[in-house]
């Protein structure tokens, strides 16, 4: 056993309104810069739909992740070592600026200069790659809300699949539509097939928390990372020529913030926190031969915080006290392990993503009502749940490979929760055999309904701070008492360089850093002197 | 003249070189990127870009060996001058009407496209002017010498090329050489001088340690940032 820690995000969907506020303060913290104005670290899908770039889900166009060769091992899609060198020259599975949307701003200027004329000046659309006026024909969010569904939701990787599958039709008419929105940003995967794609090694998997990140300096713009993730959460920045990436945030996230997504989130439905994993055991469950069998699999990677054998093996492996505790409180690993209403989106790609989805029940429960049942009655929800099997069967294209088994579970779940908390509400004792026929007890579904609903701040975000135990240090500057230089062969011990103190050495920027830690207990301590 | 242009401008462009590796390694890893142009447009560029630098890669390969193995170890292999001399024209025109294809493709692509063309900088224009000058004269001093055995530059360009290792440049062996060849080397050595600064500096970063690294590659987080230091010597756990 070799546990390892990673920060990880779940995102319950029944609570995302669309509103797109994580997408627009994403990218006013990180891609509001030129060579960026396509990128969109956190974007907000409305499915079904196309997505962002248009159907990157279509692996056998994009070529994204891992796939087993013919002795069960994995490789990536896009090919092997050899194959990616040999093609180094082009990548002929990179996707263009267009795949995504040509990025466009508009001419503000006319309207205060243009000359006195017959008609009203306009601001007329000019595109940021070439300058000139363009004809705005897809963006980020076109398809939002089933805009043009009828004819653009009939691309979409998954609908085609499911009628590949079904006979039934996906309906796309007025009456018989369903929809939800998928927040994405980077998975942080476990088996990051991104990183193995990138030839000079400048893509990396933090040890401490996991999170995935490009070396700006070691970047050499080849762009194998695009064509590998199979989410098309690599972005190249046509300006620089480098690859940029989501980075969960890690300057918020190391002195115990949430990122900037969750902590904008309107509907409050992201939970982060501490996964414990065995990375051993990584390799063996990415290469699962069934892609039904990989969403247990990654389950079976998981490390359960609460045993004593994996606490003392966690705590041999270096990773810090506060973080084990961390993970024994964190919200996250509640979901994901210990009421399994968690799943992760598209398993099948075997990168083992860290960024998981609690699907979502209102679809459902929207359909009842609207047919005029008890859209919170047990026996109603389960029926509809299997009755209305075009939702239950996308959604498993979407997190479970196309195994209706988990997300039906999942979905009973919180069903079952539904009904659970009605009758507490009505003053009604809660119907034991509601729990029991999901596989939970009463308090449990209490618990889970308490992180769903109810759980504040510093319950949906158990974020351990990078460092340890010296949360009191960091109060007022990222300096530590010490020369932060002051180390083992570092240049506070080495003496000067050829050209005097500063010579080839790079500065340590001096910021003071509020964490949220800090504040709180500022702010609500009796003591004056903290 | 003699001496500046076969004596010294050798060694001004390898120090060029070197010195402007050495640099922009230490101050300017930022800029050290390919900064490919394929989000913009990516049909050509699929067709052109292979072309080119499989092209020129063989152009390379072929300079290798007509300037640094000598006359004599392939003669002592048993290969004619003409046997020699028809190779290096066929092999030669051929991976240089690839490259000649692949850039001219390639500058066709940076000129028609308006996105690649905005995103050309003066460096870029330079660079080009320089690259394709040394590849079209160079094509066309060997097309020039085809009559009979061609020009043997086997016996002066070569051994003159050799002698700047042992720093006693043989500058009196290019005076006889035609003045094709003779501006091709010289163009030549300018655009050796150019790559450092130019995004011809791609070239030293071919990945090769990927065909044996890890496929995943984990890294701590920089001790001198925030977060747990390493144990000083001596100061170490006593359990660990």
């Amino acid at each position: 056993m070799r546990p390892m820690a990673q920060i990880a995000m779940v995102m319950n969907l029944d609570k995302c309104i669309g509103c797109h506020t994580c997408s627009v303060t994403c990218k006013q913290a990180w891609t509001n810069r030129s060579g960026m104005e396509y990128v969109w670290f956190n974007n907000v899908e409305t499915r079904p739909g196309q997505g962002y770039p248009r159907r990157y889900e279509d692996q056998e166009k994009w070529r994204g992740g891992w796939e087993l060769n013919r002795r069960g091992a994995l490789r990536l899609k896009a090919g092997g070592r050899l194959h990616k060198l040999a093609g180094i020259f082009s990548n002929p599975e990179l996707p263009e600026i267009k795949d995504y949307y040509e990025p466009w701003t508009y001419d503000y200027r006319n309207l205060t200069e243009a000359p006195l004329g017959d008609d009203f000046p306009v601001a007329r659309p000019v595109s940021q790659l070439t300058g000139k006026p363009m004809k705005i024909e897809w963006s980020s969010n076109w398809d939002d809300n089933l805009a043009g569904a009828p004819e653009l939701a009939e691309q979409d990787p998954m609908v085609q699949r499911l009628r590949e599958q079904a006979s039934e039709k996906v309906k796309f008419s007025f009456e018989e539509t369903f929809m939800f929105y998928l927040p994405r940003i980077c998975e942080h995967c476990l088996n990051p097939s991104c990183v193995a794609s990138c030839p000079s090694g400048a893509m990396y998997k933090r040890t401490e928390d996991g999170i995935v990140l490009v070396d700006q300096d070691r970047c050499r713009g080849w762009r194998m990372c695009v064509t590998g993730c199979p989410y098309k959460k690599v972005y190249f920045n046509h300006r620089t020529g480098k690859a940029e990436k989501c980075t969960l945030c890690y300057p918020r996230v190391e002195v115990g913030l949430p990122t900037v997504c969750s902590e904008t989130c309107v509907g409050r439905l992201r939970y982060l926190g501490v996964m414990l994993y065995d990375a051993d055991r990584v390799t063996a469950a990415a290469s699962t031969a069934d892609d039904k069998a990989l969403y247990e699999a990654q389950l079976g990677v998981f490390l359960d915080p609460e045993d004593p054998a994996v606490r003392s093996a966690a705590e041999e492996a270096g990773i810090p006290h506060d973080w084990v505790e961390a993970a024994r409180r964190s919200p996250v690993h509640a979901l994901i392990s210990k009421y399994r209403v968690a799943l992760p989106l598209h398993p099948e790609y075997r990168t083992m993503p860290m960024v998981w989805y609690i699907p979502p029940l209102s679809p459902v429960v929207d359909a009842l009502t609207g047919t005029g049942h008890d859209g919170e009655d047990l026996d109603n929800l389960f029926g509809a749940i299997d009755t209305l099997r075009i939702p239950l069967e996308y959604l498993a294209e979407l997190f479970t490979a196309g195994d209706v088994g988990p997300v039906r579970a999942s979905l009973g779940r919180l069903a079952a929760m539904r009904s659970h908390m009605r009758a507490l509400n009505l003053g009604d004792p809660p119907d034991a055999s509601i729990a029991a026929s999901v596989g939970m007890s009463g308090t449990e579904i209490e618990e889970m309904y308490r992180l769903l609903a109810i759980a504040k701040y510093e319950e949906r975000y158990v974020i351990p701070t990078a460092a340890v135990g010296d949360a009191r240090r960091l109060e007022e500057s990222a300096l530590p008492d010490g020369c932060s230089l002051d180390y083992e062969g570092g240049p506070g011990m080495g003496g000067d360089g050829p050209f005097g103190q500063d010579s080839g050495r790079r500065r340590l920027p001096l910021v003071s850093v509020e964490n949220f830690h800090v504040l709180r207990r500022r702010q609500t301590t009796d003591r004056e002197d903290t | 003249m003699s001496t500046l242009l076969w004596g010294a401008l050798p060694y001004i462009a390898f120090a060029l070189l070197v010195a402007g590796l050495v640099w922009r390694h230490r101050y300017d890893k930022f800029g050290w990127t390919t900064r490919s142009s394929q989000v913009y447009e990516s049909r050509l560029l699929n067709i052109a870009s292979p072309a080119f630098h499989y092209g020129i890669l063989f152009v390379l390969a072929g300079h290798l060996v007509g300037l640094f193995v000598p006359e004599s170890w392939t003669r002592s292999l048993g290969v004619s001058e003409h046997t020699y001399h028809l190779f290096s024209l066929y092999g030669g025109t051929a991976a240089g009407v690839l490259t000649v294809l692949g850039i001219v493709l390639l500058i066709y692509r940076r000129r028609t496209n308006s996105p690649v063309f905005r995103a050309t900088t003066v460096n870029d224009k330079l660079m080009y002017v320089v690259l394709l000058g040394a590849i079209v004269l160079g094509m066309i001093a060997k097309l020039a010498h085809t009559s009979g055995d061609g020009y043997n530059y086997r016996e002066t360009i070569a051994p003159w090329a050799r002698s700047l290792f042992t720093l006693r440049p043989r500058t009196e062996l290019m005076e006889g050489v035609p003045v094709l060849y003779q501006v091709h080397a010289v163009i030549g050595m300018a655009l050796i001088a150019l790559v450092p600064y130019t995004r011809l500096v791609h070239m030293f970063s071919a990945p090769v340690q990927y065909l044996f690294r890890p496929y995943v590659v984990y890294r701590s987080r920089d001790p001198r940032q925030l977060g747990p230091r390493p144990p000083r010597r001596g100061w170490e756990r006593t359990d660990a």
